[in-house]
């Protein structure tokens, strides 16, 4: 159990530095700064020097917002302005890097418009970004 | 057209899907990590704040051992004082005359117990704590004097065993919050014979149903006194409800028995059995233990000596005032007032250690045993601390509270010690999770997770973040302010070019020193101060939205902070003083007590405008001042702040 808390705990640092590494990408560098015999847990002094490296490269930068954007209107061609619950959680649960349960859940509290059901992409994007600044 | 042309789009179509879904992911994962972060700095801050504010409190345990050997010999004839703050032999007799006299008027539409109690009772309270009804002060201090008797006859450490079929639930910090209470009897069951509870401390301070939490608990107590186990915890004492919010609550609630009911609370508090044993096996107390924990000694102890855990015995002897910056010496002249048996009224120094080490530590990932200076009382503790106590005394676990945790539970030192913290969003609405543990032997303890919520539904992760790190902030920014002549002291020393900036290490070394809080200050900094282009930090913008309230304007800045700062200790200490809960206190008390006060915590501050800013103030009346008021009138203006205008006060 704790290797999986501890697991999850590096992904969210790694993050929060800025990067934006895939769930693969992710792995990859968990097992570069892993222990020899996995404990569950990181040490700092293999951590850092492979976390600089990732920083100074600029190895993978977060997603620009248009590009977000791009991607939100592939899903919707006949270009709605906006996607329904049902097709947001066929896309995220069951293609790519899929969603958790509960990750799922997080997101759609936040970006579904209970009346009509859907989520309005473009709002819901600026609104994101606007938070994270 | 055919059958392949049309494949192959549909390929290129779901490879185009697999892509766009892949970079919504990539950005969801990303920026949900990042509001985590923010959860986790926020958490930190607060953390820091409470824990600091703890030892600001056992500091003031020492300024009360200091008072006294001052404060009696300046003003013989208070022994007053002294019998209010360490007598605790009032007579039961007393007690109970008073009690019974109470009427309970007709007009009375709360809820009224029958006893001897039953489950019913306990239903009754609960549905009745849900129509936020008051109990009355008569059938509360039924409860209590019914809830001391049985008290009185348990020993320092029950001893529980379970089985298969009789799985017992642990619980730990309420903290005064009922929702939590009604929210785990709700999903785990009432308690009762085959349904047994332990709660581990911190029922009261901070949430404000601290009462009612505690008649609940009490009522089952007396209805299941052998499957409802309650521990004491470090706020089971009067000197931290004076602080963290209990003692007001009491007051406010009940205006004309709130007194009686303090007292008798007082006493209970010191016949809280201080754990439980499950299984011979876990051992289940409130904070944590030290290398020199000694398990038979606090079997032995007679834990109703502590009146509270923040009065340490008064040394007897020379040899023990050396602690905790007691700076007093040697000479113990106020013996006097003591000497009518009251040496055997209380614990020996190191039986006090003891219990302060159970109720106050908390475990690390570092090895040893160290003070713990977060909170300025017990110690931190190791993984090599838990295996050696563990094994001294054939123990395979340690069941703890005391720290707020973002899943309402944490395992550390290889599974031997858990954390479990009961008091959902603790600091702020969205700011953890509460849990519970159910365990039985021979099988691994199982976690129930919760979040009490005032919405039907749960508002998005990010909006419950923005409100959880606003308010974090505010208090930092509030600390900040308290201490603004220091921190621009210690900034103008390195600022050698007189520049006005400072580089972020620069300005980070400064926080920390001076605040003492352990935050990481560079990720806050965005929040705290404007940066120049080149990465420099502007110190002085911190102070630009934010002011403390000048109750008197020509009085210097300095001693207004000095008040501000100290508040929360000086109304304890003024409460404390005034034993008669008149609200005033003489100015000639008043100057003593500055005077003491500014001694022993070594405050540098230009107090002749003391006296001016009291007259000014006109709060005297007849000589006297209403220090409830004086100290309210030094509160913190948040500028550009929309909640701050609601709060104003007109001056």
């Amino acid at each position: 159990m704790s290797q999986i808390i501890q697991w999850i705990e590096i992904g969210t640092i790694i993050r929060s530095l800025g990067c934006c590494p895939s769930e693969g990408e992710l792995h990859d560098l968990i097992a570069e700064v892993e222990e020899e015999e996995p404990t569950g847990y990181i040490r700092f002094e293999k951590f850092l020097p492979v976390m600089t490296e990732v920083l100074l490269e600029r190895r993978y930068r977060p997603i620009p917002e248009d590009i977000l954007h791009r991607a939100f209107e592939v899903l919707d061609p006949a270009k709605r302005g906006f996607l329904s619950k049902e097709e947001l959680i066929k896309y995220m649960t069951e293609v790519g890097e899929r969603f958790s349960q509960e990750e799922m859940e997080e997101m759609l509290s936040a970006a579904i418009d209970p009346e009509s059901n859907s989520i309005h992409y473009k709002d819901y994007i600026t609104m994101m970004v606007v938070d994270e600044n | 057209m055919g059958c392949g042309t049309s494949s192959s789009m549909k390929d290129k179509k779901s490879e185009k899907a697999l892509k766009a879904a892949l970079v919504i992911q990539n950005w969801y994962r990303g920026h949900s990590a990042q509001l985590k972060t923010r959860q986790r700095y926020a958490l930190t801050i607060f953390q820091s704040i409470e824990y600091a504010d703890e030892q600001g409190q056992l500091e003031l345990s020492n300024f009360f051992s200091f008072m006294l050997e001052n404060y009696t010999r300046l003003l013989e004839e208070d022994s007053e004082l002294v019998t209010h703050l360490f007598d605790s032999n009032i007579q039961d007799k007393d007690r109970q005359d008073y009690w019974v006299l109470i009427d309970v008027p007709d007009s009375y539409c709360g809820p009224r117990l029958q006893f001897p109690l039953t489950f019913t009772d306990i239903d009754l309270l609960i549905e009745a704590f849900k129509q936020q009804q008051i109990l009355h002060a008569y059938y509360v201090l039924e409860v209590l004097f019914e809830t001391k008797k049985l008290l009185q006859q348990m020993p320092n450490f029950t001893h529980i065993k379970t089985s298969p079929s009789k799985e017992i639930t642990i619980c730990g910090d309420l903290h005064g919050k009922l929702d939590d209470l009604f929210l785990i009897y709700y999903k785990n069951g009432l308690p009762s014979v085959s349904n047994p509870y332990v709660f581990n401390g911190d029922f009261v301070d901070r949430g404000k149903n601290s009462m009612e939490i505690l008649m609940i608990l009490f009522v089952s107590f007396l209805v299941y006194p052998n499957d409802l186990h309650l521990n004491r915890g470090n706020h089971e004492d009067f000197m931290m409800n004076m602080r963290y919010g209990f003692t007001n609550e009491v007051l406010h609630k009940y205006k004309l028995h709130g007194k009686k009911i303090l007292q008798v609370l007082e006493d209970i508090y010191t016949w809280l059995p201080i754990g439980t044993i499950i299984d011979n096996e876990i051992l289940v107390i409130h904070g944590g233990i030290s290398e020199s924990t000694d398990l038979n000694l606090l079997h032995r102890i007679e834990r109703n000596k502590l009146k509270s855990v923040l009065m340490p015995p008064i040394p007897i002897d020379g040899d023990h005032a050396t602690e905790k910056g007691n700076k007093v010496g040697t000479t113990i002249t106020a013996r006097g007032i003591r000497t009518n048996g009251s040496l055997s009224e209380q614990l020996t120094k190191h039986e006090w250690e003891q219990v302060i080490d159970i109720l106050w530590s908390d475990p690390r990932g570092k090895r040893g045993c160290y003070p713990n200076t977060g909170r300025g009382g017990g110690c931190y503790f190791g993984p090599d601390i838990t295996s050696k106590i563990l094994n001294k005394y054939q123990l395979k676990m340690l069941i703890r509270s005391h720290e707020c945790k973002p899943e309402g539970y944490e395992i550390c030192h290889d599974g031997k010690v858990i954390t479990v913290f009961s008091a959902s969003n603790y600091y702020e609405e969205g700011s953890n999770r509460g849990a519970y543990i159910r365990v039985s032997s021979g099988t691994p303890p199982r976690f129930f997770q919760y979040q009490v919520t005032r919405a039907t539904c749960l508002r998005p992760l990010y909006q419950r973040m923005n409100a959880v790190e606003s308010r974090a902030i505010r208090m930092l920014k509030e600390r900040m302010i308290s201490q603004k002549t220091d921190l621009i002291r210690v900034f103008q020393l390195q600022d050698s070019s007189k520049s006005g900036k400072l580089s972020v290490g620069q300005w980070a070394f400064s926080m920390e020193n001076i605040l003492g809080l352990n935050l990481p200050w560079r990720s806050l900094s965005s929040h705290l101060v404007t940066t120049d282009k080149d990465g420099n930090i502007d110190y002085m913008s911190s102070f630009q939205d934010i002011h403390i309230q000048k109750p008197v304007k020509e009085v210097q800045s300095t001693l207004i902070e000095t008040v501000y700062r100290y508040r929360s200790d000086l109304q304890i200490i003024f409460n404390v003083i005034d034993s008669n809960h008149s609200g005033l206190i003489s100015m000639e008390e008043f100057r003593s007590i500055w005077k003491l006060f500014k001694s022993h915590y070594r405050v540098c501050v230009d107090d002749s405008q003391l006296d001016e800013l009291t007259e000014r103030m006109d709060l005297n009346k007849d000589g006297s001042i209403d220090f409830n008021e004086f100290l309210k009138a030094f509160y913190v203006v948040h500028k550009f702040d929309k909640l701050s205008k609601s709060d104003t006060k007109v001056a």
